[in-house]
């Protein structure tokens, strides 16, 4: 036993090859099996296994709604996996007030992970009652338009700089046969593009408010009526879309077909892939080119409790592995987010991955709504706007009505 | 239960012996799994549980937020529309087909396998592949178009209007070959020499169908309309593989409903609200029907 | 569509049958090209060819590399042969860090399958062999209960399950779920054999149970033989259904049993980055050919007579 550990902390600190350390399985379960989720995975995995140690990969395909009931049942069941992937905020607080969930504070104070992660919303977003129960690994931000610089050039528009330009040129889009907004017919697309018009135009402050505290007043605001009427613009310039999944939306972009999309930063994997660069092919608008403010959202990792002492052991030690430089640096790249360190240098970050960048230095974030908001009530949200995209008999009187009341019983 | 009516079969526990230790595995899943799970569900159903389940009542606040939610609405429109068509035109359609395959033909076995070989696939690619057919750009539309009517226009998974009717093409596409097959074996249980006495008397074949082997097939028929109609209610892959419940929520189905918002939404209160409401509206029908139907006594008491 | 194929078909059924009962009793005569047989083969064939559709697109889709298939025209047969997609599906296709296909959750869904469906189809059989001749005070509650069951959505039921599993202990093993798939298999099977046994002939039972035939005598003997038809639509939904289920099995097993759907499912529902039709529509149809194969080999059960045979034997 002893023996043992101490040939897993040799391992950890100086990577013995693996036969000579008391290798221990550990499953991890995740719902990242894209190409280049599936590449930023195996970064994690062969990190883990440099440890001496063995990562088994319990990879569930289909997103969260097919891969979480698996977790839950499985942890709930009493047949927890070593690891699972959890998208943080406040998806996992039952489970830690359940008391299913490890408590990693011990991990985190020696890693010293309060003084690296940064926003340091992050870690707020791990912490149940001052301790601390997920490692964050990266961070995803909602709040880019992405325009084709083609499409413009076709209609003889400039390429917009904000929203407003933007809508001001979808006619002559409309004339030179281009749909003006790209939008996939998925309500968490619509639902997603509504919140960042609504961080974008009427502000990060009313945002928090409707979103945190959950103020009815700030929601029947005239900034938030403001905002319906941009999504009325919105749903008039994305009439013509007629595709179901973020990455088609991705691709009329991609190949000029249509204006631009309002998608969150995994939408700059599609146009590295169709081998485009940024500022010449595309253009990016953070924050609509309004308030360029960025939402840190993003994948976490969470650990179940469990009995078996050597896999305590090795749990212990992916916790700390995932946070460390060089898996940061190594997994995100390939997964196209940014790290949750400021202290990695990124240089293979394009022009858009550097705007970003600049917005996450200069601390001019917001938390995401998975962290303000349950996901219950962000998919009434969803729910509503996808309806009102889809129904051009709603007005935006009615619709905005309905949000108010969505806000009113949110948690 | 003393009140003991004439058309029931006394109590006498170790008659039947051998068949009631036969029914113990019926018996405990109807009692532990249906009726438990039923009862757990439906207690649920008043707690504002969310990602795991828990007892903290919230009285009827779940069914408020159901009724007063419009993509629930839509979702039960949807589903009587769906399920009215879905029946009828796979009995109809299952019966004929069965019928045809009955007239002692060459390559039964092949013409059967072709039209039962649809239930072997995935609903997720079932709903994929006709995604694509009914695709206006690429799909029948277009075929058509480009021979040169350019005005035809067959869009039914784009238009809010009319999508629930291009979730139900697929759905008999896929459903209608074991109908058939249902009715199949039904046909083939039928005694030949009733066949022969119709023939005999010179009643013609529609009328021996309609009047004397249809009445006949009467189980068949039931167990047919039981398994569609459960698959109606369960109706979840098929529309998420085609449409994920649009045009904006044009092609809800209550099934996704509760699946969204136990899984999607971590509301399982909602959920088992939703699932509570599916299983009384589906008790209110088949529970008198099912004393109709199995409750008199027929045979061997 | 569907409505022109109902009327047609409608049409020649009767025009078939209206032939049959005129004819002699006798072996017909063989014309080929009898109006009857043109009707009844004509609209066979067409409504093969709506059901074969959607299969030719699959297959030609199977077919294509990704640029052809990017061009459009779904119906259009493929320029260029590749059998690379089907390769990808069984062999190499990815569920994350895991690369061997199709292949790797095979023999999974094989051990899943088999002592399910014999399972299941044993237990509803004697389940409704019970209720349609042997019926006891209660049975029809029971059956009643069931029946109702037979429309509760599965997702409701997932985590009573892992309750209920987790208490009887087997939660996470292969026994759990062939239990499971018992379970849910129950109501369509125990309705599907007790409405058959119910048209079996009365005076067979009695004439058995005259010659001192008891419960399982008189179900081994009598009623099996003479239900096959009826054994060949329960082996199909069951083989079908569980073949084919996800949920239970990624739900209630280890990932070292996941049978082949969860690859199936991963190949199929990678949302992100670029859909490989072509490798789907290969998956697919590799996961279907279990199925398909029960399907065309059950053809011998379903010969005509065995009742009738019964009765005069």
């Amino acid at each position: 036993m002893r023996h043992a550990m101490l040939a897993a902390t040799l391992a950890a600190s100086v990577a013995i090859p693996a036969t000579l350390a008391n290798a221990t399985d550990l499953e991890v379960t995740h719902w990242w099996t894209s190409g280049g989720e599936a590449a930023a995975v195996a970064e994690l995995a062969k990190a883990f296994d440099a440890t001496g140690h063995k990562w088994i990969d319990g990879a569930i395909a289909g997103g969260g709604n097919t891969a979480r009931p698996v977790m839950i049942s499985r942890i709930t069941g009493g047949d927890p996996m070593g690891a699972t992937q959890f998208n943080h905020g406040r998806q996992t607080e039952e489970l830690i007030e359940a008391g299913l969930m490890r408590d990693l504070t011990d991990i985190a104070e020696a890693e010293g992970w309060k003084d690296i992660v940064r926003p340091s919303s992050l870690l707020d977003s791990c912490t149940v009652d001052g301790r601390i129960y997920c490692a964050p690994i990266n961070i995803h931000s909602w709040e880019w338009l992405w325009l084709s610089n083609k499409a413009f050039e076709d209609a003889g528009v400039e390429v917009p700089t904000n929203w407003d330009e933007f809508v001001a040129a979808a006619p002559k889009l409309e004339e030179a046969g281009k749909i003006p907004l790209a939008m996939g017919g998925q309500p968490w697309q619509s639902g997603g593009a509504f919140r960042v018009m609504l961080s974008s135009l009427a502000g990060p402050d009313v945002y928090k408010k409707v979103y945190g505290d959950k103020d009815t007043d700030a929601a029947a605001g005239p900034e938030i009526a403001r905002v319906f009427e941009a999504a009325d613009n919105a749903r008039k310039m994305s009439a013509g879309s007629n595709v179901q999944d973020w990455n088609q939306a991705t691709n009329l972009v991609i190949t000029g077909q249509a204006g631009g999309q309002i998608m969150g930063d995994w939408a700059q994997g599609e146009f590295q892939v169709a081998g485009q660069t940024a500022g010449e092919d595309y253009t990016c608008l953070p924050g609509l080119g309004v308030n360029a403010v960025m939402s840190t959202g993003g994948d976490a990792f969470y650990f179940p409790v469990l009995q078996d002492e050597e896999q305590k052991k090795a749990q212990g030690e992916l916790a700390a592995l995932l946070l460390k430089p060089e898996t940061q640096l190594a997994f995100n790249l390939k997964k196209g987010s940014v790290p949750v360190r400021g202290d990695v240098d990124l240089e293979a970050a394009n022009d858009c991955m550097k705007k970003g960048l600049d917005i996450l230095a200069e601390g001019r974030t917001i938390p995401s709504g998975e962290q303000l908001m349950s996901q219950d009530s962000l998919n009434q949200i969803n729910d509503l706007v996808v309806e009102f995209f889809n129904t051009p008999s709603m007005t935006a009187e009615d619709a905005h009505k309905r949000f108010v009341d969505i806000v009113a019983s949110a948690d | 239960m003393s009140t003991r009516s004439d058309d029931r079969p006394p109590f006498r526990p170790f008659r039947n012996l051998n068949a009631k230790i036969a029914s113990v595995p019926m018996i405990l899943t109807t009692m532990v799994v249906f009726v438990g799970g039923t009862f757990w569900t439906v207690l649920y159903s008043f707690t504002k549980s969310g990602l795991l389940p828990r007892l903290e009542f919230v009285g009827l606040a779940q069914y408020e937020r159901l009724w007063g939610t419009n993509r629930w609405l839509i979702a039960i429109e949807n589903l009587f529309i769906f399920g009215i068509c879905m029946l009828v035109f796979s009995m109809v359609i299952g019966f004929v087909l069965a019928a045809l395959l009955d007239q002692k033909i060459r390559f039964e076995n092949t013409f059967r396998s072709i039209i039962l070989f649809p239930y072997a696939l995935s609903f997720i690619v079932t709903g994929l592949v006709w995604q694509w057919i009914l695709n206006p750009q690429f799909g029948v539309q277009g075929v058509v178009r480009n021979l040169g009517w350019t005005s035809f226009t067959f869009d039914p998974l784009y238009n809010a209007d009319i999508v629930i009717y291009g979730i139900l093409i697929a759905a008999l596409w896929q459903g209608t070959g074991l109908v058939m097959c249902l009715m199949l074996a039904g046909l083939r249980g039928i005694d030949e020499d009733i066949w022969k006495a119709a023939r005999v008397d010179g009643i013609p074949a529609w009328k021996t169908y309609v009047f004397i082997v249809i009445p006949m097939m009467r189980p068949v028929f039931v167990t047919a309309i039981v398994l569609i109609a459960s698959g109606i209610v369960r109706v979840y892959d098929l529309v998420v593989a085609q449409t994920s419940g649009g045009p904006g929520i044009a092609s809800e189905v209550p099934a996704k409903y509760v699946y969204d918002m136990m899984f999607s939404s971590q509301n399982l209160g909602q959920g088992f609200a939703a699932s509570t409401m599916m299983l009384l509206s589906v008790a209110i029908v088949i529970i008198p029907w099912a004393y109709l139907e199995f409750g008199r006594r027929r045979r061997h008491g | 569509m569907a409505n022109v194929a109902s009327i047609n078909t409608t049409a020649a059924a009767f025009d078939a049958v209206a032939d049959r009962v005129e004819g002699p009793a006798g072996p017909r005569p063989r014309r080929v090209l009898s109006r009857r047989n043109i009707l009844l083969y004509g609209t066979l064939i067409l409504v093969s060819a709506y059901y074969l559709l959607p299969l030719y697109v699959m297959i030609v889709t199977s077919l294509k590399g990704m640029p052809e298939i990017r061009i459009g025209n779904v119906f259009a047969p493929p320029l260029e042969i590749t059998f690379e997609p089907w390769v990808k599906a069984w062999a190499t296709a990815c569920t994350g860090l895991n690369c061997d296909g199709l292949s790797r959750g095979f023999w999974n869904s094989v051990r899943i399958t088999v002592p399910s469906v014999l399972l299941s189809i044993l237990i509803a059989s004697v389940n409704g062999y019970a209720l349609a001749n042997w019926r006891f005070r209660g049975s029809e509650m029971f059956f009643t209960i069931l029946i109702v069951g037979a429309f509760i959505p599965y997702q409701v039921m997932i985590y009573p399950i892992v309750i209920l599993l987790r208490e009887m202990g087997i939660y996470g093993t292969l026994t759990g779920l062939v239990i499971v798939h018992t379970i849910f298999g129950m109501p369509i099977l125990t309705l599907l054999f007790r409405n058959y046994f119910t048209s079996v002939p009365e005076e067979l039972f009695k004439a058995a149970r005259v010659d001192g035939a008891g419960f399982w005598g008189i179900y081994f003997k009598i009623m099996m033989p003479m239900s096959l038809p009826i054994f060949v639509v329960a082996i199909i939904i069951q083989v079908t259904g569980i073949w084919n289920d996800f949920l239970f099995g990624v739900v209630y097993t280890r990932p070292e049993s996941y049978p082949m759907t969860v690859q199936l499912n991963n190949i199929v529902n990678s949302v992100q980055g670029v859909k490989e039709y072509n490798v789907n529509m290969a998956a697919t149809l590799l996961t279907g050919l279990v199925p398909l194969i029960v399907y065309f080999l059950s053809g011998k059960l379903f010969v005509r007579g065995i009742a009738a045979g019964a009765v005069k034997g």
